[in-house]
Formats: structure tokens, C-alpha cells, sequence
């Protein structure tokens, strides 16, 4: 969504600055960390992220349960206090199968949007820089992705290869690098004519210096601001292919697989199956958005406060 | 405006070509010729190659390409062995319940959203815009099942007033629409996720608008703010939306799978999920295609009405 105003700060700019005042010069880095960590928002979307790192690879080691013996007779218990929140159908403690299969979900959606970010990164400059017919062939290809629904590319490959960590992260990242490769090109078209870029030029710097120092770091805001909206779609993504069957192996798990038997347990009575790892799996990806939206804002400097 | 529209109708078609062969390279690269449904798991090699060679599988893929795309111009998708019909009889079929289902939803999603986001920005930062934030926000970063879920046990287990999965009396569109507490929780879900991504967009679209001097001049001419509301703000703000319905299309399809499939609604998202589990190729590559041809003619569509309706835009 392009142009969102910051989720509760306000919208209307600020007043502007007064005759003679003058800002203290700081690294435009360090401004938008400011701006940043000054909206709440953020800071509680960060918080959520930190803490569900912390909670999925650290509460193993203060929480142990058994994730790999199936248990038949400890299935479906309702939670008591030797299992917090019950256990699952194969008898799996569903407190601790929330920590291992959190594991899963970010590894996956970070690492999808890792990858999507460097080949979109890579396509996008490539081919702003280069221009004329490369550029235009280059970003129509693009154009022809962007009109296949990605759930329709993801769950098509799914049916070809066995659902591994790997395979699930590569099969997200290798098709979802169209937004950033977008973002990157116009970002690097816009720059290439930027005032600091061509004095940058006069003043005799390598196009070397051109691309590491001011092209580079200038377009790396959006795509900072892009990662974390990857991370928050490819962990719905997941999500969606477990649920619709195409989830992760026996006896790894994410939480979209453990949704996907959710029908059969909210039918059945067994809320404690469907509803912790679904407020889990909604808090992770709103934190996402949350993150974004809040980068976006501090990278902005139109909307930044004075 | 002519040589505007005929150039974007001509890239449009290019790229659903685009979409056609890529589609077709992807299922190839999948699982491709259809043969094993045709002839069974456990077929004779040699049955197997002479088939692929009556068919057609055998030749270089930029040939089948192109006969692919040549007989998708036709209306030909081939023909469904698993389901013994022809995969443009099964699209037929199913093709109507799903235009009903999303239809319905993004015409509720449109009633719901574009009031939503104009109230959320004339009265920015209440409590009301917070809160109406809030909700969209969460809606939008849930899952559709999982919304979906969560409508079940509400409203069907534990207040009975819908059934949790459409009763499978309901075969034709007309049934659908004379009995609409079967569709209300699936309508509902897709809309809901369809609100959320409107909503935010309009809010922000509505308060740009507002900022504008337009808006200042009719307030300064002493117009009524009911007026300036209806007549300056709601015409501007809504504009950017024509192309948001238009983008809408992609998250429409994919949520008609989650959302067929957990409501057991027969459309083509249930079809495009049986025929995943079934290896169908035929008829994945069928509804993949008509998806990627949609999301086109509907971002084409979107820009020229935006073209048209909206005078400052300027075309060489």
C-alpha cells in the first residue's frame, strides 16, 4: 500500500521550521532510526518480533517437550498443568509444537525474503541501469509474474517437490522478487538524475563510487522497507500451503501446518489446537506490517518531523 | 486517448501470451504431460511415448507452447482425464458460483470500505479512526482460513445461525442467491480480507484529498460540509480506487481456493484444490491461465477508466 499515513501519529505535517534555526547534521541513517523507534507502534511491532525469536528458539530449552514420538494415548488433552496448552493429535504438546513450529514459519519467511530481496535488488538495478530494450524486456517478464496469482505458482510447484524447510523457502523466494525488482528500478531511475548524484559526477567520482556510495545506500531504504512486507506475506504464504495440505513433512511442522487439520478441531471442540497458534501466527505477520509501515515512515523524508 | 488505449490493449495482449507460456513452462516443469492420468500410474514405456507422441507431449516445449496458446485462443483447455469432462466443460460448470461468490464479495467489500475510509479520515485520530484501524490492520494480517475458522465457531457452532459448509444442494448460482444464509459466512470471509486491504488505502487516498486546495475553496466559498464531503472529497478520493478494484483481482482467485475449500462451495477454487491434489495438469493449467488473464484485462480495464475519469491525466 503506497502511501499509507503512520498507523496512529499525525498526519498533518508539522509546523515548519522557525527563521534561523538550524538542525543539527546527522547521517540520514541515524534520523530515521530516530524517527522510528519514536512511534510506539513500531517499537511494539519490533517487541513482538524480538520476543517470538526468543520465545520459539530459546523456550525449548526452559520448556522441553517430546516433538518427535507420537503419543496415541496423550492425544487431543485438553491443556492442564502438564501440558499448557493441551496436546494435539499425534499427542505432541502443543505449547511446546508452537515454539518448534514458530521456528520453521520465520526461518522460511525470512529466508524466502532474503532471497526474493537480493534477486529483485540485482534485477531491478540491472535493469535501470542498463536501460533502452533490456530494461523494457527485463520488466515486462516481470509484468507477465505479476499476473499469476503467486499462491497459483507456489501451490503448482508444491505438487512437484516433497515440502522441506528448503524447498518451501526456495519456491516463495525464487518467485516473489517482483516488487522489490520494481521498487530498485524506479528507485535507481529517479537517482541516476538526483543533483547529488550528478555534482557526485563532476566533482570526478568513479562510477564505482557512484553505484557503493550514493546509489546503493539511497535505494537500499525501500528495499529495507520492502523485506520486512516479504517476511510478513511468505509467512501467510506458508501458512496457506499447510492449510491446504501442502505443508512440511512429518515430524517438522510450521504453523500453518498445524492449522491444517484446524477444521476438523474446531468442529470436534478442541480450541486449544486452532486458536493459540492462530493469534501466534496473526501477531508475527500484523508485527511485519507494523515494522514496515513504521520504516517507511522514518525513511520518508517528507513526513518527517523537524 | 485512442493511441493510448490500443497501446495498452496491445501490451495486454502480449503479456497474457507471457502468461500463457510461462504458465504452461511452470506445469511442464511440475509434472507437465497428462499422460499417467490418461493411462494410469503403472503405463507401458512405449504406450506412454506413443501417447506423448499422438498428444503432442513429445515436441520441443516453445512448440507446445504455442500450440497451448493457440488452442487457449480457441477456448480448447484440453480435457481432464481424471474427471472424464473436458476442462472447458468443468470451467463452465464451476465458472458461476465463483463469479457470484467473489463478485458478492467485493461488492460488499466496496459498500463497506470506501465509507469506512472516507469516515476514518474526516475524523482522523479519534478514537473511532483508531479503532477502525485496529480491526482493518488485524484483518489484514490474518489468513484467510483462519478467519474463516474463527466466523465458524461463532456463528455457525456455537450460534447456529449459518451453516459451516455450504449445503451441497446449492449446485446453481440461482440456488446460491435464493438462499443466502448458505454463502453469508464464505461472502463475508472474502470480503472482510478484501475490506482490509480497501480500507487502509482509502483512508490514506480520502486524506489526501482533504489537504488539497480544492477542498479549501469549497469551504471557503461557504459551501455546507455535506457538500463538500459528497461533491469535492468522494469523487477525488475515490479515484485511486478504480485501480485497487483492478489489483484486487490476484487476492480475489487466491482467496476463492481458501475460502471454496473450507466452505466446500463447488467453484473453481475447489476445482483448481482437487485438481491439485490429483495432479489434474490439464486443469491447473487451465484456471492458472484464466487467473493470469483476468488479473490482466483487469488491470487494463483499471487504467483506462482511470485515463477516462480522471481529466488531469495527460496522454501523449
Amino acid at each position: 500500500m503506497e502511501g499509507v499515513p503512520p498507523f496512529g501519529s499525525p498526519n498533518i505535517p508539522t509546523t515548519a521550521p522557525e527563521g534561523g534555526e538550524v538542525a543539527l547534521i546527522t547521517s540520514g541513517w541515524r534520523l530515521a532510526a530516530h524517527e522510528f523507534f519514536s512511534n510506539r507502534l513500531a517499537v511494539v511491532g519490533l517487541g513482538i518480533i524480538v520476543f517470538f525469536i526468543v520465545f520459539c528458539f530459546l523456550g525449548p530449552i526452559v520448556y522441553p517437550t517430546n516433538q518427535t514420538l507420537t503419543q496415541p494415548l496423550l492425544s487431543d488433552m485438553a491443556p492442564a498443568a502438564a501440558h499448557l496448552l493441551g496436546t494435539d493429535d499425534n499427542g505432541f504438546d502443543e505449547f511446546g509444537r508452537i515454539m518448534v513450529g514458530g521456528q520453521t514459519a520465520l526461518e522460511i519467511g525470512f529466508f524466502a525474503a532474503f532471497m526474493a530481496t537480493v534477486i529483485g535488488t540485482l534485477y531491478g538495478a540491472l535493469a535501470g541501469l542498463v536501460g533502452g530494450i533490456v530494461d523494457a524486456v527485463l520488466m515486462r517478464f516481470v509484468d507477465i509474474l505479476l499476473s499469476i496469482p503467486l499462491l497459483f505458482i507456489v501451490l503448482i510447484l508444491a505438487t512437484r517437490y516433497h515440502a522441506t524447510l528448503i524447498s518451501q523457502s526456495l519456491i516463495i523466494g525464487l518467485f516473489s522478487w517482483q516488487a522489490p525488482s520494481r521498487l530498485v528500478r524506479g528507485e535507481v531511475l529517479t537517482l541516476r538524475v538526483r543533483d547529488f548524484v550528478t555534482a557526485a559526477r563532476i566533482m570526478g567520482g568513479t562510477r564505482r563510487r557512484l553505484i557503493l556510495r550514493h546509489l546503493i545506500p539511497n535505494a537500499l531504504s525501500v528495499v529495507i522497507v520492502n523485506i520486512t512486507f516479504l517476511i510478513a506475506d511468505s509467512i501467510l504464504l506458508i501458512a496457506y500451503l499447510g492449510f491446504l495440505g501442502f505443508g512440511l513433512a512429518y515430524p517438522t511442522a510450521s504453523w500453518g501446518d498445524m492449522l491444517g487439520n484446524a477444521q476438523d478441531a474446531v468442529s470436534s471442540g478442541y480450541w486449544w489446537l486452532v486458536y493459540p497458534v492462530g493469534a501466534c501466527l496473526v501477531l508475527v505477520v500484523m508485527a511485519c506490517n507494523l515494522v514496515g509501515d513504521a520504516l517507511r515512515d522514518a525513511f520518508d523524508v517528507r513526513l518527517r518531523k523537524r | 486517448m485512442t493511441g493510448y488505449i490500443i497501446r495498452r490493449c496491445v501490451a495486454a495482449v502480449i503479456i497474457a501470451i507471457g502468461v500463457a507460456a510461462v504458465s504452461y513452462a511452470l506445469l511442464n516443469f511440475a509434472g507437465g504431460s497428462p499422460v499417467y492420468a490418461a493411462l494410469g500410474t503403472h503405463a507401458n514405456p512405449k504406450a506412454v511415448a506413443q501417447w506423448n507422441r499422438v498428444h503432442g507431449f513429445d515436441k520441443p516445449l516453445i512448440v507446445q507452447i504455442g500450440n497451448y496458446v493457440w488452442n487457449a485462443v480457441q477456448l480448447k483447455f484440453g480435457y481432464s482425464y481424471k474427471q472424464g469432462q473436458s476442462v472447458a466443460a468443468l470451467l463452465d460448470e464451476n465458472a458461476g458460483r465463483t463469479a457470484y461468490l467473489s463478485g458478492s464479495a467485493l461488492v460488499l467489500a466496496l459498500i463497506i470500505a470506501l465509507p469506512l475510509g472516507i469516515a476514518q479520515a474526516v475524523k482522523r485520530n479519534s478514537v473511532s479512526d483508531y479503532a477502525a484501524t485496529a480491526i482493518t490492520f488485524t484483518l489484514y494480517s490474518m489468513p484467510a482460513f483462519f478467519l474463516g475458522l474463527i466466523l465458524i465457531q461463532f456463528f455457525a457452532l456455537d450460534l447456529h445461525i449459518f451453516p459451516p459448509l455450504v449445503s451441497s444442494n446449492v449446485t446453481s448460482v440461482w440456488a446460491s442467491f435464493t438462499h443466502p444464509a448458505q454463502l453469508t459466512l464464505p461472502i463475508v470471509t472474502l470480503a472482510a480480507l478484501t475490506v482490509a486491504g480497501f480500507s487502509r488505502y482509502m483512508r490514506s487516498s480520502a486524506l489526501d484529498a482533504l489537504a488539497q486546495d480544492y477542498i479549501r475553496l469549497a469551504r471557503a466559498k461557504g459551501l455546507s460540509e455535506r457538500v463538500v464531503l459528497a461533491r469535492h472529497l468522494v469523487r477525488n478520493a475515490c479515484l485511486p480506487m478504480i485501480t485497487l478494484v483492478g489489483l484486487a483481482i490476484p487476492g480475489l482467485l487466491a482467496g476463492n481456493i481458501i475460502t471454496e475449500t473450507l466452505y466446500n462451495y463447488p467453484g473453481l477454487g475447489l476445482l483448481f484444490y482437487n485438481a491439485l491434489q490429483g495432479l489434474d495438469y490439464p486443469v491447473l493449467l487451465a484456471y492458472t491461465l484464466i487467473g493470469g488473464v483476468l488479473t490482466v484485462t483487469g488491470n487494463l480495464v483499471a487504467d483506462i477508466a482511470v485515463a477516462a475519469a480522471d481529466p488531469r491525466i495527460r496522454l501523449g
